[in-house]
C-alpha cells in the first residue's frame, strides 16, 4: 500500500467537506489525513488529502473526486517535487528534572515551547510526518498528556501553481 | 415575485410541462404558484412514486424529469426513487420543501437533512439560503442533471424562502468551474481505436444505457453496419440496436442470452460503449471477455478502469464518438466471425408446455411482443418478471424498455409507467409486474385512475417473491419469508379503481386476453397465473 498526496481545490461552500469525506467512506478508501483551509482566493479552499492504497484506488479516488461538482482541480503532489508539512502541539509531562532535556530535544527539532505550566510543557513542532513522528517517540518516555496534529498540508515546489 | 413563483418560472424556462409530486406544509407556497401556472401536476400516492414517475417521464421524453415533495417524511420517501435514478443515470431535478430557514438544525416538526441523506446518490444538491439564489440554482440544477452523465439533482427550499420577494432574472449561461463534461472524443484515441479495429478478427460492440441517454441509437446502427461489427447489450442498453437487426446478438450478463455471452467470450476486441459493465453484466469479473482486448467509451471518466481495464479508453459523448468512428472506419473483414456467431443454437425457444392452471411467462412476453406496435413502451419491475421481460420482449422499431437496472427497485414499474404515459400520451405503455412489486406501488392505481390514463398492466402472479424463492432454493434447499399468502383478488382490486381485467391460466388464452387489453381504451389488468416453481432462466 502506497501513500499518495492529493492537493484538491474546492469551492469554499457549506457541505463540501462532507461530500469529500463521505466519498471516502462510502467507497471504502482509506484516508490518512485531510486538512482544509482557505486559499489566496477566499472563494476557494484547498484540501490536502493523504490516501493509502494501490494505483487502482488512487486512480479511482482522483476520478471520483473529480466528479464532485464542487471540486475544481486535483493535483498529485509527488514527494520529490513537493513540500509536505504538518504541525503538532504536544503537551508532555515535565517534572523539574526533565524540563531542560525536553527543551533541548525540542530545540534540536526546531520546536518551540509555547506553554509552560506547573506539571507540563507544550511544544509546537513543524515538519514532515517522519520528523514529527520521531519527536513524538522521543517525548513518549516523559509521558504525553495530550496531542493535536493538523494533518498534512503541502505545496508543489518551484514557480508552478495548481490554481 | 415570490420565491415560489420564481421556481415555477424556472420550470417554465426549462420547458417543463409536467411535474410529479405530493404536497405538504413546507411546500405549500410552491403548490400555490403551480396552481396558477400551465404546468401539469400529477399527484402520486406516495413520494417514491413521484420520483419513479419523473424517471419514466425523463426516459421516454428525453428531457429532465421533475418531482416535488415536502420536508421530512416527504423527502425521505423520495430517497429510493432518487437512488434509482442515480444508479441508472436518469436526468431528474427533485425539489423538496424544507422547514423555515431560521429553525433549521433544531429538529422541528418534519425537519430532516435531506441534502445530507441523499449525498451519496445525487449528482449534486443544494440547500437554498436566500430566494435570490433560486434562478441561478435551478438553472445550474437542470444543467447538471441533463448534461454529461445525467443524474438526479436535489434542490431543498426552506418554506420562508418560497415566500420571500425577489427580482426574477433567469441566467442565460451557466458557468461552473468544477463541472466541464467532455463531449468530443480525443482525436488520437479515435485513430488508435480505428487501427485496433482494423487488426481485429472478432470485434464486438457491447452497448449500454449510455447509447440511449446520448440518443445514439441511429449512430450505433450506422457504425455497426458500416464496419460489420455485431452488437450485444446490457440490460440498460436494451433498445440500443433493434432486435431484428442482422448484427444483433442479444443481452449479456448473468441473466443474458447465451449467444451474447458466448460472443463476448470469443471476441478478440470488445468495444464497450456507455456501459459500466457492472457485476450483473459480467456474471463474474474474471471470466468476462477473457480473449478480448477492451476499448471503453464513456462520458464519465470514473467509469473507465473501474470495473474493466481497457487498452484504449476514450471519454466523451457516445453519439459524437460513434460518429467520429463511423467517419473513419472502413468495412472490416468479419464475415467469418459473423457466420460463427449465427449458429442455430442462437435461435429462440417457442412456447414450451406449462403446468395446468398456469402460463409460461417467457412465452407470454414473446407473444405480447408479436402483438404490440413498434412504438410500444414496456416497463419491467424487478425480480423474475424483469428477466422474463428483458430476455423475451423484442425491441424493434422505436420500442422502449424501461427498468430499474442498477438499484433493482421493486415497485418501479407502475409509477414509472405513469411517467412514461405522461411523456408519450399516444403510445402503448405496458407495465410488467410481479405480485410482489405490484403491491409495493398499488396506490398508484389511484393516480392512474385520477389521471384517466391507459396503462396495460401485465401481472405475473406466482403468489410469492419468485426470484428470492429461487435463490433460497438453490442455496438452502428451502424457502422462508417469500410466500405472499394474503394476496388480494387483483381483478377485484382493479375493479375497485374502475379498471377492467382478466385472469389467464393457460397459454392458449393469452392472445385473446392481450387483444382485449390492447383494444381497451382504459387501464386494463391482465393477471397471468404463474407456476411458483417457474425458473427465471
Amino acid at each position: 500500500m502506497d501513500r499518495y498526496i492529493l492537493s484538491v481545490l474546492v469551492e469554499n461552500r457549506a457541505g463540501v467537506l462532507s461530500r469529500v469525506s463521505g466519498l471516502f467512506s462510502r467507497r471504502s478508501y482509506n484516508i490518512d489525513s485531510l486538512s482544509v483551509s482557505e486559499t489566496e482566493d477566499p472563494e476557494i479552499s484547498r484540501m490536502t488529502i493523504a490516501v493509502r492504497g494501490d494505483q487502482y484506488i488512487f486512480d479511482q479516488v482522483r476520478k471520483q473526486l473529480n466528479k464532485l461538482i464542487d471540486v475544481i482541480k486535483i493535483t498529485e503532489l509527488k514527494p520529490d517535487r513537493s513540500v509536505y508539512r504538518e504541525l503538532a502541539l504536544v503537551k508532555v509531562n515535565a517534572a523539574p528534572e526533565n524540563r531542560s532535556a525536553i527543551g533541548e530535544t525540542a530545540e534540536i527539532f526546531r520546536g518551540k515551547i509555547v506553554d509552560v505550566a506547573s506539571e507540563t510543557l507544550t511544544v509546537e513542532i513543524t515538519g514532515d510526518v517522519d520528523k514529527i513522528t520521531a519527536f513524538i517517540e522521543l517525548m513518549k518516555p516523559y509521558g504525553i498528556k495530550e496531542m493535536a496534529r493538523t494533518g498534512l498540508t503541502a505545496l508543489e515546489r518551484g514557480n508552478n501553481t495548481i490554481s | 415575485m415570490k420565491g415560489a413563483q420564481a421556481i415555477v418560472r424556472c420550470l417554465e424556462e426549462e420547458n417543463i410541462k409536467v411535474v410529479f409530486g405530493y404536497p405538504g406544509a413546507t411546500i405549500v407556497p410552491l403548490y400555490e404558484a403551480l396552481r396558477t401556472s400551465d404546468i401539469k401536476h400529477v399527484l402520486v400516492r406516495q413520494e417514491q412514486a413521484a420520483a419513479h414517475s419523473a424517471n419514466g417521464y425523463a426516459r421516454v421524453s428525453g428531457t429532465t424529469g421533475v418531482c416535488i415533495g415536502t420536508s421530512g417524511p416527504g423527502a425521505t420517501n423520495l430517497v429510493t426513487g432518487i437512488a434509482t435514478a442515480y444508479m441508472d443515470s436518469i436526468p431528474m431535478v427533485i425539489i423538496t420543501g424544507q422547514v423555515n430557514s431560521a429553525v433549521i438544525g433544531r429538529d422541528v416538526f418534519q425537519e430532516i437533512d435531506i441534502t445530507g441523506a441523499t449525498e451519496p446518490f445525487v449528482k449534486h444538491s443544494y440547500l437554498l439560503k436566500d430566494a435570490e439564489q433560486i434562478p441561478g440554482t435551478l438553472r445550474e440544477a437542470f444543467h447538471i442533471a441533463g448534461t454529461g452523465r445525467p443524474g438526479p439533482v436535489l434542490v431543498d427550499v426552506p418554506v420562508d424562502i418560497q415566500k420571500q420577494d425577489i427580482d426574477f432574472h433567469y441566467p442565460e449561461k451557466v458557468v461552473i468551474r468544477g463541472y466541464k463534461p467532455t463531449y468530443n472524443g480525443h482525436a488520437g484515441q479515435i485513430t488508435r481505436i480505428i487501427r485496433k479495429l482494423k487488426s481485429s478478427r472478432k470485434p464486438l460492440v457491447c452497448a449500454g444505457g449510455g447509447i440511449l441517454s446520448a440518443d445514439a441509437v441511429c449512430e450505433l446502427r450506422l457504425f455497426a453496419e458500416k464496419a460489420g461489427i455485431p452488437v450485444v447489450h446490457t440490460m440498460m442498453g436494451i433498445g440500443a440496436l433493434a432486435a431484428d437487426h442482422p448484427l444483433y446478438l442479444g443481452m449479456v450478463g448473468s441473466h443474458g442470452h447465451p449467444c451474447a455471452n458466448r460472443a463476448v467470450s470469443q471476441s478478440d476486441l470488445l468495444v464497450v460503449i456507455g456501459a459500466r459493465i457492472g457485476d450483473r453484466a459480467t456474471g463474474g469479473k474474471e471470466v468476462f471477455a477473457e480473449n478480448a482486448e477492451i476499448i471503453h467509451i464513456d462520458i464519465d471518466p470514473a467509469e473507465i478502469g473501474k470495473n474493466i481495464k481497457p487498452i484504449i479508453p476514450i471519454v466523451g459523448d457516445a453519439k459524437i464518438i460513434i460518429r467520429q468512428l463511423a467517419d473513419k472506419i472502413q468495412p472490416l473483414e468479419t464475415n467469418g466471425w459473423l457466420e460463427q456467431l449465427h449458429t442455430p443454437q442462437n435461435k429462440k425457444h417457442t412456447a414450451p408446455k406449462s403446468k395446468k392452471g398456469t402460463v409460461n411467462p417467457a412465452y407470454a412476453i414473446q407473444l405480447l411482443g408479436s402483438m404490440v406496435d413498434d412504438e410500444a413502451i414496456v416497463l419491467a419491475d424487478v425480480g423474475q418478471n424483469q428477466i422474463w421481460a428483458a430476455r423475451n420482449f423484442e425491441l424493434t422499431g422505436s420500442r422502449k424498455f424501461l427498468t430499474s437496472g442498477g438499484l433493482g427497485t421493486m415497485g418501479y414499474s407502475l409509477p414509472a409507467a405513469v411517467g412514461a404515459k405522461a411523456g408519450a400520451a399516444g403510445k402503448t405503455v405496458i407495465s410488467v409486474v410481479g405480485d410482489g412489486g405490484f403491491q409495493m406501488s398499488l396506490g398508484e392505481l389511484g393516480t392512474i385512475s385520477q389521471q384517466n390514463i391507459k396503462i396495460f398492466i401485465l401481472l405475473f402472479n406466482n403468489n410469492r417473491l419468485g426470484m428470492v424463492r429461487e435463490i433460497q432454493d438453490k442455496t438452502y434447499s428451502r424457502t422462508y419469508g417469500v410466500d405472499l399468502d394474503g394476496n388480494p383478488d387483483f381483478l377485484k382490486l382493479a375493479e375497485a379503481y374502475g379498471f377492467k381485467g382478466i385472469r389467464v391460466a393457460c397459454n392458449d388464452d393469452l392472445e385473446a386476453a392481450f387483444t382485449e387489453a390492447l383494444n381497451c381504451h382504459e387501464t386494463f389488468l391482465v393477471e397471468c397465473m404463474v407456476d411458483p416453481e417457474e425458473r427465471t432462466l
